[in-house]
């Protein structure tokens, strides 16, 4: 009955979204394992499928563009109320130092697409710095580099103004996005001159390629 | 000074000046030359015999002399001015008395004239060798140069005219010179060059004579040689000597009578000039440059200059607001800048407020943004790789422009440029124009014989008129036909009509045929007078012979017709004229009939003026009398007929001419022809034209440059292929004339039609169109030149002006592709707006796309193109036409910010204030509270029920209303609400501040360690990997936001419990007899099964025992151990509690503000035998189990929260009176224990408490808070923690806190001696223990509220005492404060010592019943380290507290009403909670407790017991009483609620029992209220 009636007046709606956190390119390191999360708004909630998730270590491609595939699948379900703190994904690159510590290679986070279709994104990850030289020095003696507190700060604005960063590394991640119900309840996320949607995203995906 | 310079300058050049003057005029003088060059040789041997010793002996000897004249005046100005003033001046006139700095800048000028001299000294000497170049640049140089001197001086050189006045008749020549000058050069009346010259150079010192003549000589010598070679270039200069033609005369009488015109000796003296080395001292140099130069110090610029006077700087970072980085400038480099600063005026102006120059915030990034580049193992990075990428058409959203649609639309428009005549030229000579005009003619008379109009009309008249003739035969012969006679004059009317066009085409052929023989005889004579020929026309008259005969007999036949015709027609017109003229007649004749007959009535009236009036309108409207038409005459006609055919025709037998025009002619070659022709021929070769094809206004494409030949015609031949995107607009073609070299002048434009979609390349017709050029051209040779006016006659006469015109021949077509297909964009093919007449209806193909902005000329066009209005297409164009059309859009006179803001609106004001779904979003981003993590906003407005908006509106509603329901007392009350909004605008300044973040927040990074700790961790390698003793390790930390319910518990260790109260024998007599109350015996009887062996032995000395167990309950979720024994219990034991946080929001703001308590409960377990028989005892066991409260520990989940795990040993809340319970004294054989427990008055229970999984604190607020304390002060406190802190990283230290402002405060400011009520020291005058104790007791009293719970935990606020007390509620912190205040107005050493702690109010003993541990002997430094020392001295702080305390009257009834109130509540809590149970009050037992309940106020809850459980016993005999008495601080009745529900009275469930409630309020000054509830069981024992 539930069913019948969201069906019939629909008062959320659902964004599906999977894929594969693909490929990363960090032509300094090696033997990386990546994690990643969500974060979206108040008026957002997932419904089914894993928030967060860590990968398998993986180490450099010999060939000569040293990737380093994960292939680390992706598949989250939302539902919401309103489009506003649309899901970011975050990643976050950890692997280990000379030493063998376990050390931060990379934060990153993007938008969760907003058209239906297949996209391919890639993240420019980076790290805080240490505060000094010697901050600098000592982290790296001690393989204790500095870290977020919450990966999710790479989300979001606040705060930012205090962090300094140092960009390393990019991560493709390609998502595979449905969405149900948005057209209904009055978000039209389709480019307008678009009249088979379906079509255009699909050589969309092409183009990315 | 730059006006003196520039003199100098020319003066330099003055010598020669004069002296090539000078030989100008000797030129024309000396006519005699053989003379002269006796003369001249002489002289010049002579002069150079003299030039040497003069330039030797003269300076020196002249010096001194200069020198002494030189001192009169150095006397007044500066002495070192006076070295250098080689020559006298003219004497400095009286009227100027030369102020100091004038004469400085004379000296000045005299350095510099001195300068010049020697350099034209020493061009002197080279005169000989090579002077001719510089006569002529000096010539020419002067005739600018004393220009200038005109405008510039005229001032001084008044000033000097006067001083000639003054001068001797040794100055004549320059008199002479001057006159001459200023004949030759503007009568001005100011002096030159020249004069100032003199001015500067002329010693007036007394002269021999015999120099004049020396001079006099030699200047001859000197002029004739300068002559002599000036010879040959005479021609050159016989332009200047035109120009002195006029004055010569004066010039002679001048030169004759000349004494000295150069004054050489003079010139020699000046020349040498000796003087010594110039040099200045060092010192000298150093003064001046220091008046110069200024090097800028590196120190430091006090902070007085740099601000304002009186001014303090102001730091506006201090003051809260966001100032910037500044850029990084070295130090040294700032402080140079700002000396340089301060040295300009307004220096000042440069600093801020805050003695800092103004400096925009750094705009360097910290980080670059460029991403890296990865080389790949091979040298090409792959973004640098060049790829080949086949080029794409851009596809273009326009739809104006053609095939954006179609992929293969390629379309092409071939333009062919074949040539280009030249009608009209500027290099056209005469003939050529007269030829051009010939070709035209001829031109328009092969087109006219080809049409042959004249013919045809010719033929057409005779068909008609033989037309006529038959139909008027047929008439004839026939009865009149109508319809043959309509037929007729219709004929006639058509004779009419084509014999006058013939007539008129005839003329025209006439003219034509004239003129063209006219303008060729003109050309004849053109070409007979000029002698030569330019154009090959020729003009051939052909003679056709005609047959006399037959052409005259045409001819008459002709005339004849035409006469018949006319007259026919004049008859007909005469008709018509006199019928006409018949009515007319009629008309008049009957209106004069009526001018009569009023005439007549008017005269009988005989009024004078208004006969006037009528007689005015009447001749006004009199008709003309009407004139009778004549009759044509015939002859007359024919006369007329006759004369025009002469004039229009051939006359009859004349032979036919035909004009024939060919270029067969030769043209007059070069040689033969005049210069001037030649010049034109040249000039025309010169020439060349290229046009420029431009395609909507853009350039295409260009012709080559091709000459014009000499017939003026352009040949180009070239087709150019446009491959069109843009719908064609305008084509237009530009002609180019080159001239030379360089020139390119614009010619003219001519636009080319589009051609229609049928012209298609291949069958267009070449096509010519004429331009013309509005140019204005004249030529200084033969040609005729353009836009000027010129004549053929002789006498200039009868002028035309022609303009440069021509033709441009070619053709525009649509290019045919490859397969046939015409490249033509379709029109089928363009989607709306341009049909076929696409130029009419789109505006953009008709007026371009930048003709849609210009409102004028869009509405030009729609006007030409009249839009239909109506049709909705272009309802838009046709809106903004109007509005353009109406001057609508004209500018508002005022600005706007954000004028497209309402566009951009996303809803209206109402409709977001309407909307609940918007309203809660608003509220959401607020942080309101209610709203503040409010999940899932309904996305529909109908799933917002309006209740979730009725708490935060009833805030809002009540936020002034005082509420007193809840609180039971005013006061109260009001101090509820005022903490209401303080903690309400504490959270609003902490959410503001929780979004200042610190890199702390962001990041973790590790610490620098210190030597210390890299010693210390190398000890931890060597740590065992198994202790014996474990320590607890640090769990993972969870953030919050995952969580739901059910994920958090709470985990309680309960592990043991010392000195727990034991039953107590009862010793009452009263109770031995009865039977059924051997309560106590009979659990002795039954316990020996479960008691352990030692106890049994208290047994023996019939000691009372307890069977303990703990409860603990958390958000009425009860858990219980096990029960243990003894008073010592050991249980070891976790109990686990669910959290539940409010709202099911796991934030940590929310999770801070929880304040539920967990409530550890040890409660006595007590069996009783219920049987009623002791014979059954053998076969049944039939106990009840009842509990006995004996105590609890509260502790606050907030606590928890934020110490993460709780672990030690508490004290437990006992109750003053245990009915049935009493502590064991010194019957404890253990003497372990014995030392400790002799110090511990209460029971004590050793808990472990944590959240299980750990969560993570939520940060205290580390903002920086306003504050008024000295900075040094701060630093020092902040040093001095972080020094505690290194040493003992566990203990907290505090050196400032907030206060409830929200401002920083120095600790120590809150100790100050208060006064304590007087109330309580007059209690105990004598005893000062006792007062201590009970002003303890008295702060104690005060409700605890921690600052996490009322402020969400953000942090900790310090209220100073009279607040504290005016809120009656507060934390440990304003507790100890007080007391410890207190303490030290009654003069005891009190100290405030901070730790941590669950918040029990321990610390009031603590302040004299000393911690064993804690050595309070301050004056031992090694174990006390104080904050003031030596070097930083106790400033001698004020305190924040006030200076004494003011305390209110105890309010006895109001304490009263209070207790009242209170006990009528507690009692119905208590029967709500027993639901199922009758709930019996026994009112005796509580009239007993109440009056018990004083009593124990009174003492505190202390030795009261015995008597007061005698006492109970001997009232209450037949009743088993359990009950106890609960104290607490009164602040709210919710606390006390749960207190009594806690306990579990309510929870016995005997039948029969009885309850007992019993409330006493004591009032304390200040409101502080201490309640007492004694609440008991009561079982009818039988």
């Amino acid at each position: 009955m539930a069913a019948a009636a969201a069906a019939a007046a629909p008062t959320v709606f659902l964004l599906m979204v999977n894929g594969q956190i693909e490929s990363a390119q960090f032509p300094a390191f090696d033997d990386l394992y990546c994690k990643y999360c969500f974060v979206y708004g108040h008026d957002w909630a997932p419904t089914t499928g894993l928030e967060e998730g860590i990968s398998q270590i993986t180490s450099k491609n010999r060939d000569a563009q040293q990737a380093l595939v994960w292939n680390f699948p992706i598949d989250i379900t939302f539902k919401s109320t309103n489009p506003s703190g649309w899901p970011q994904i975050v990643v976050s690159v950890y692997g280990p130092d000379l030493f063998g510590n376990d050390v931060v290679r990379g934060y990153g986070a993007v938008h969760v697409p907003f058209t239906p279709g297949s996209h391919r994104r890639t993240i420019p990850m980076f790290v805080p710095e240490s505060t000094s030289k010697l901050q600098k020095i000592t982290s790296w003696l001690i393989g204790r580099h500095p870290e977020f507190t919450d990966p999710k700060v790479v989300a979001q604005g606040e705060g930012r103004e205090v962090i300094t960063v140092r960009s390393q590394g990019f991560v493709t991640i390609s998502f595979n996005v449905v969405t149900k119900d948005m057209k209904k309840l009055g978000y039209d996320v389709s480019p307008s001159d678009m009249q088979n949607p379906s079509v255009v995203s699909l050589t969309d995906g092409i183009h990315n390629h | 000074m730059a006006v003196w310079s520039v003199k100098v300058l020319i003066v330099a050049n003055m010598n020669f000046n004069e002296e090539s003057q000078m030989m100008a005029m000797e030129e024309l003088l000396g006519e005699d030359q053989a003379q002269a060059e006796k003369l001249k040789r002489t002289l010049r041997a002579q002069r150079r015999r003299r030039k040497q010793p003069l330039l030797e002996a003269v300076g020196p000897a002249v010096l001194p002399a200069e020198e002494e004249a030189e001192k009169d005046r150095a006397g007044m100005a500066a002495p070192a001015a006076a070295a250098r003033a080689p020559r006298s001046l003219p004497p400095v006139p009286s009227t100027s008395r030369t102020s100091f700095a004038e004469f400085s800048i004379r000296e000045r000028m005299r350095e510099k004239l001195k300068a010049a001299r020697s350099k034209a000294e020493s061009a002197l000497l080279q005169e000989g060798p090579s002077p001719r170049p510089r006569h002529l640049k000096s010539l020419r140089q002067r005739e600018s140069e004393t220009r200038w001197d005109k405008e510039s001086d005229e001032d001084e050189s008044r000033h000097m005219q006067e001083d000639e006045s003054q001068m001797s008749s040794r100055v004549k020549f320059c008199d002479s010179v001057k006159k001459l000058k200023q004949k030759s050069h503007v009568q001005t009346d100011f002096p030159s060059a020249e004069e100032a010259y003199n001015f500067f150079t002329f010693n007036f010192g007394p002269e021999p004579d015999n120099i004049k003549d020396e001079t006099k000589s030699k200047k001859k010598s000197e002029s004739n040689q300068e002559e002599e070679e000036g010879e040959e270039q005479e021609s050159i200069v016989s332009h200047q000597q035109e120009q002195t033609e006029d004055e010569m005369d004066e010039e002679d009488c001048l030169v004759n009578d000349r004494e000295d015109l150069f004054i050489i000796d003079q010139m020699a003296r000046d020349f040498l000039v000796v003087k010594p080395a110039d040099y200045r001292s060092y010192s000298e140099r150093l003064q001046k440059e220091r008046e110069i130069l200024f090097t800028p110090s590196i120190l430091t610029v006090p902070m007085s200059q740099k601000v304002p006077e009186n001014m303090q700087p102001r730091y506006l970072e201090d003051e809260g607001l966001y100032t910037g980085e500044r850029p990084i400038v070295s130090l040294s480099n700032q402080n140079i800048l700002e000396n340089r600063i301060l040295r300009q005026e307004q220096g000042k102006r440069w600093f801020g407020d805050d003695g800092k120059l103004l400096a925009l915030p750094s705009p360097i990034k910290q980080s670059s943004t460029r991403p890296p580049i990865f080389s790949l193992e091979e040298g090409i990075e792959p973004e640098l790789e060049t790829l080949y990428r086949k080029a794409m058409k851009p596809m273009h959203a326009n739809q104006y422009i053609v095939g954006s649609r179609d992929p293969q639309g390629q379309f092409q428009l071939d333009i062919d440029i074949s040539g280009l005549i030249f009608t009209h030229h500027p290099c056209f000579s005469r003939e050529h124009v007269l030829a051009a005009k010939l070709a035209q003619l001829y031109d328009q008379y092969l087109a006219r014989r080809q049409q042959n109009l004249t013919k045809l009309l010719t033929d057409k008249l005779h068909a008609l008129r033989n037309a006529v003739q038959s139909s008027l035969d047929n008439s004839g012969t026939n009865v009149p036909n109508p319809v043959a006679q309509q037929s007729v004059t219709e004929y006639k009317f058509v004779i009419r009509q084509t014999r006058r066009l013939r007539d008129a085409e005839q003329e025209k052929d006439r003219t034509l045929l004239k003129t063209i023989i006219k303008v060729w005889k003109e050309m004849k004579s053109l070409r007979d007078f000029q002698k030569f020929t330019n154009t090959p026309m020729k003009l051939y008259l052909r003679k056709e012979e005609v047959d006399q005969r037959s052409d005259k007999k045409i001819h008459e036949a002709e005339i004849q017709a035409e006469i018949n015709e006319l007259l026919e027609e004049y008859m007909e017109e005469y008709e018509k004229k006199m019928e006409e003229y018949k009515t007319e007649l009629q008309e008049w004749k009957s209106w004069k009939k009526a001018q009569k007959t009023k005439k007549k009535k008017k005269i009988k009236q005989s009024q004078d003026q208004e006969e006037e009036e009528a007689e005015e309108s009447e001749y006004g409207e009199e008709p003309v009398k009407p004139i009778p038409p004549k009759l044509a005459n015939r002859l007359e006609v024919e006369q007329q007929v006759r004369e025009k055919a002469v004039n229009i025709r051939r006359k009859p037998g004349e032979s036919v001419l035909i004009p024939e025009l060919s270029l067969t002619g030769s043209v007059t070659p070069n040689d033969l022809c005049p210069r001037a022709e030649v010049l034109r021929r040249e000039d025309v070769k010169k020439r060349s034209v290229f046009l420029k094809v431009l395609f909507n206004t853009k350039e295409v494409s260009r012709t080559v440059t091709r000459q014009i030949s000499s017939d003026f015609r352009v040949h180009f031949g070239q087709i150019f292929n446009l491959k069109i995107f843009n719908w064609p607009e305008s084509l237009k073609l530009q002609i180019y004339e080159t001239m030379g070299l360089s020139s390119t002048n614009l010619l003219a434009e001519m636009f080319i039609p589009v051609p229609e979609t049928t012209v298609l390349t291949g069958r267009a017709r070449t096509e010519e169109i004429e331009f013309s050029s509005n140019q204005r051209v004249m030529l200084d040779h033969e040609g005729v030149g353009s836009g000027v006016p010129f004549s053929f006659e002789a006498d200039g006469s009868n002028k035309i002006t022609l303009m440069t015109s021509g033709k441009v021949s070619n053709s525009v077509s649509w290019a045919i592709g490859e397969n046939g297909v015409p490249l033509i964009p379709l029109v089928s093919q363009q989607k709306t707006g341009i049909p076929s007449a696409l130029k009419n209806i789109d505006a953009v193909a008709s007026i371009g796309t930048s003709g849609l902005t210009d409102m004028k000329k869009l509405a030009k066009w729609a006007a030409e193109t009249k839009l239909d209005p109506n049709d909705p297409k272009n309802a838009d164009l046709m809106q903004l036409i109007m509005v353009a059309t109406n001057g609508d859009a004209c500018v508002p006179g005022f600005f706007r910010l954000e004028q497209l803001q309402q566009e951009f609106n996303f809803a209206s004001d109402e409709e977001l204030n309407r909307s609940k779904r918007f309203r809660l979003l608003q509220l959401r981003h607020r942080e309101v509270a209610e709203f503040r993590n409010y999940r899932q906003v309904p996305l529909l407005e109908r799933e917002i029920t309006e209740k979730l908006f009725e708490n935060y509106e009833k805030r809002l509603r009540e936020r002034d209303v005082i509420d007193s329901k809840d609180h039971l007392d005013a006061h109260r009350a009001l101090v509820a609400k005022y903490l209401q909004k303080v903690r309400e605008s504490v959270i609003n300044r902490f959410l503001t501040a929780k979004h200042h973040f610190l890199l702390s927040d962001l990041v973790n990074e590790e610490e620098v360690p210190s030597l210390g700790n890299l010693g210390l961790s190398l000890f931890k390698l060597a740590e065992p990997k198994r202790p014996l003793k474990p320590r607890r390790k640090e769990r993972k930390k969870i953030t919050a936001q995952n969580l739901s319910d059910g994920d958090i518990n709470l985990l309680v260790n309960i592990i043991r419990a010392y000195d727990i109260p034991v039953r107590k024998p009862i010793l009452s007599k009263l109770q031995q007899p009865s039977r059924s109350s051997r309560s106590f015996n009979e659990m002795f009887a039954a316990s020996p099964s479960l008691q352990s062996p030692t106890h049994s032995i208290d047994w023996a000395f019939n000691q009372a025992l307890v069977h303990p167990f703990v409860e603990v309950s958390f958000q009425r979720t009860v858990c219980r151990t096990t029960t243990a024994e003894g008073p010592n219990p050991n249980w070891n034991e976790e109990l686990e509690l669910p959290f539940r946080a409010p709202n099911g929001d796991y934030s940590t703001t929310s999770l801070q503000s929880v304040k539920d308590e967990v409530f550890i409960n040890i409660f006595d377990e007590v069996l009783y035998d219920v049987l009623e028989d002791d014979r059954e005892r053998g076969s049944g066991i039939h106990t009840r189990v009842e509990r006995h409260w004996l105590g609890c520990v509260r502790i606050p989940f907030s606590t928890i929260y934020f110490q993460t795990r709780i672990d030690g040993t508490f004290k437990i809340d006992i109750p003053p009176v245990l009915l049935g319970y009493g502590k064991e004294k010194n019957l404890g054989n253990e003497r372990g224990y014995d030392s400790v427990r002799s110090l511990s008055e209460g029971s004590y229970i050793t808990l472990f408490i944590t959240i299980e999984p750990q969560l993570i604190p939520g940060d205290p607020v580390r903002e920086k808070f306003d504050t008024q304390e000295d900075e040094k002060l701060l630093q020092a406190a902040e040093k001095y923690q972080a020094e505690c802190a290194l040493k003992f990283p566990s203990r907290q230290c505090l050196t400032t806190v907030v206060d409830i402002n929200g401002k920083t405060v120095f600790i120590t400011r809150y100790i100050k001696p208060l006064n304590p009520p007087q109330e309580l020291l007059n209690g105990h005058p004598n005893n000062s223990q006792a007062a201590a104790e009970l002003v303890a007791r008295y702060v104690a009293l005060i409700p605890f509220l921690p600052d996490s719970v009322s402020f969400a935990g953000i942090c900790d606020l310090w209220s100073t005492s009279d607040q504290f007390l005016d809120l009656l509620a507060g934390d440990e912190e304003e507790h100890a404060v007080l007391l410890c205040n207190y303490f030290l107005a009654m003069g005891k050493k009190a100290w405030l010592i901070i730790g941590n702690a669950i918040p029990e109010i321990w610390f009031n003993i603590q302040q004299y019943d000393s911690p064993v541990r804690i050595n309070f002997d301050i004056s031992k430094p090694k174990l006390w380290k104080s904050f003031f020392s030596q070097s930083l001295p106790y400033p001698g702080l004020s305190s924040v507290q006030p200076e004494e305390l003011i305390y209110q009257r105890i309010d006895k009834a109001a304490a009263l009403e209070l207790q009242g109130r209170i006990e009528k509540i507690l009692k119905e809590k208590i029967m709500e909670w027993r639901p199922r149970h009758l709930t019996r009050w026994n009112r005796y037992c509580t009239s007993t407790l109440r009056h018990f309940l004083p009593l124990l106020e009174q003492f505190q809850g202390k030795a009261v017991e015995d008597d007061h459980q005698a006492e109970l016993q001997k009232q209450l005999g037949d009743y088993r009483v359990s009950g106890f008495p609960i104290h607490m601080p009164f602040s709210e009745v919710k606390p006390l609620i749960e207190a009594v529900h806690s306990t579990g009275v309510h929870t016995i469930d005997i039948s029969n029992a009885e309850f007992a409630l019993a409330v006493y309020v004591h009032a304390y000054p200040k409101n502080v209220l201490s309640v007492w509830i004694y609440i008991a069981s009561l079982v009818r024992s039988r």
